[in-house]
């Protein structure tokens, strides 16, 4: 009798000392989807699918996107307003939240987690923080040219050796950020590599950083297992007689795709994906698609690559396959589809419908519907499986 | 009643910008959050863009405002809307803008 009192007792203690949630929840099948009009997110379930939370009070997320911590428990959320919020996966909380600058417009976590880079556009330059307790630890303000102008920063990634990269776009410039000791960064800067760099990716072992190029053709490209040998353009005379058509959405070059040798990225101004060979680095395909791409992304295994389009095409989604670079099915999910993300192994594919207010899951296989969740004006999708990417 | 066609041939000459039926505003006012925010922010407070709110506008006429949303801005990344905007919406949006 005793002992069962005291059996009853040590249960009801273990179970109030839980948690409010009623479940345990893993950090490897979440994700976060940005509601851009609302300045709020939610927390999914990338497996069930399912919605578990709505987060408030995030401030202008208009262009927001999200890095998370090597742990995977938290999302660190970038905004347009400068804010910079850490959210609690699994809490459901604001963690902590600051407002670092002016305008911003995206950001990176350190290749051990511990460091946090922000690049803005006012004032323009890069900042970095603790990952813990969001302190400001440096401020590299984006200084060029000879009256000592400051530009937006763009393509802001994280590298291998405690370092990020960034692109300068009235500069000019690609930067190589040494972040090893955080409260005193050390700059190397690569001047006049081309026009108005608009983003850029890293390639997925770290080795190459290619910055897009707005205000003329090709890529700036640095190797960085060799970054003294300078920065390379490449892919300056395709298209170069090609009528150019105004660009109503900036390209995206996060999430693009290397499948064996090729690297696809989406063509400024034309209907067309590239598709390069990364051991020349010459263009070797132009593959003709239903608008401006804007997102080129890589199913996780490389044999598909979905491609989503700018206003006024922004209701189409083509899927191309490697095998033979042929667009392999065209998809009409609904007006204005902002961004799509894999799940970790790519059987799914999330779609942020904006003008629909929700979010579409289709079978990458069979390209069936397969759920949908409602979501105010989503924009921007990330799953945690981001946490152990370099150069996401 | 000759009065009331009086008057609607004297407002339909002078030159007031035609209003946009309701459900083009919706339209419209849905683009400004989101296509032109994509680049000018929400509110729009510059981005890759300059800021568009009222007092960043404040200095600018409405015929350079309106040829700026027409014909787009050489050099920069701002691209011509005249295929989707009829003059004027241009001029309906600006007062949005100008009034928010």
């Amino acid at each position: 009798m005793k002992l069962s009192y005291s059996r009853s007792l040590l249960i009801f203690l273990l179970s109030s000392a839980l948690p409010g949630h009623a479940e345990l929840r893993a950090t490897g099948d979440l994700g976060v989807v940005i509601e851009r009009e609302t300045g709020s997110i939610q927390i999914v379930n990338t497996t069930k699918p399912a919605s578990l939370s709505h987060i408030q009070g995030l401030g202008d997320l208009s262009h927001a996107s999200i890095v998370f911590s090597r742990d995977q428990r938290y999302a660190y959320i970038f905004g347009r307003d400068g804010g910079l919020t850490k959210i609690d996966l699994l809490q459901d909380k604001i963690e902590k939240r600051i407002i670092q600058a002016g305008n911003s417009i995206g950001g990176a976590i350190s290749q051990d987690g511990k460091v946090i880079a922000v690049s803005n556009y006012t004032p323009g330059g890069v900042k970095l923080f603790d990952a813990v307790t969001l302190e400001q630890l440096a401020e590299i303000p984006a200084i060029y040219g000879e009256d000592n102008k400051l530009s937006k920063v763009v393509g802001l990634v994280d590298a291998p050796g405690q370092r990020f990269v960034c692109s300068l776009f009235e500069g000019n410039e690609i930067w190589l950020i040494d972040a090893k000791n955080p409260r005193q960064p050390v700059v190397k800067k690569f001047k006049d590599i081309g026009k108005q760099p608009y983003d850029a990716l890293l390639t997925p072992d770290g080795h190459y950083y290619g910055a897009g190029l707005f205000g003329e053709k090709g890529l700036a490209l640095l190797d960085l297992w060799q970054p003294e040998k300078g920065v390379e353009h490449i892919l300056e005379d395709y298209g170069k007689d090609d009528e150019q058509m105004p660009v109503y959405k900036m390209p995206h070059l996060e999430g693009w795709t290397v499948a064996g040798d090729w690297l696809l990225v989406p063509a400024v101004g034309l209907h067309e994906v590239l598709v390069i060979d990364t051991r020349e680095w010459e263009l070797v395909k132009r593959i003709p698609v239903a608008g401006q791409p804007v997102f080129v992304t890589s199913r996780p295994d490389g044999r598909q690559v979905w491609v989503n389009f700018a206003f006024p095409d922004n209701q189409t989604v083509q899927v191309i396959d490697l095998k033979d670079f042929n667009v392999l099915k065209t998809l009409q999910p609904g007006k204005a589809v902002l961004h799509m993300e894999f799940s970790p192994r790519g059987e799914s594919v999330w779609l942020a419908v904006r003008d629909e207010d929700r979010v579409m899951v289709y079978d990458t296989e069979t390209f069936a519907e397969t759920a949908r969740l409602p979501a105010q004006k989503p924009s921007g999708i990330f799953f945690t499986d981001r946490a152990n990417r370099i150069g996401w | 009643m000759r009065y009331c066609w009086v008057l609607i041939g004297l407002l339909s000459t002078c030159a007031v910008a035609e209003q946009p039926n309701p459900q083009r505003q919706q339209e419209l006012l849905n683009m400004l959050k989101h296509d032109c925010g994509s680049c000018h922010g929400l509110p729009p407070k510059g981005g890759l863009g300059p800021s568009l709110m009222p007092e960043a506008l404040a200095g600018k006429s409405d015929a350079l405002l309106a040829d700026a949303i027409q014909n787009g801005r050489a050099g920069t990344a701002m691209p011509p809307w005249t295929s989707f905007l009829t003059v004027d919406e241009t001029a309906w949006l600006i007062q949005q803008l100008r009034t928010r």
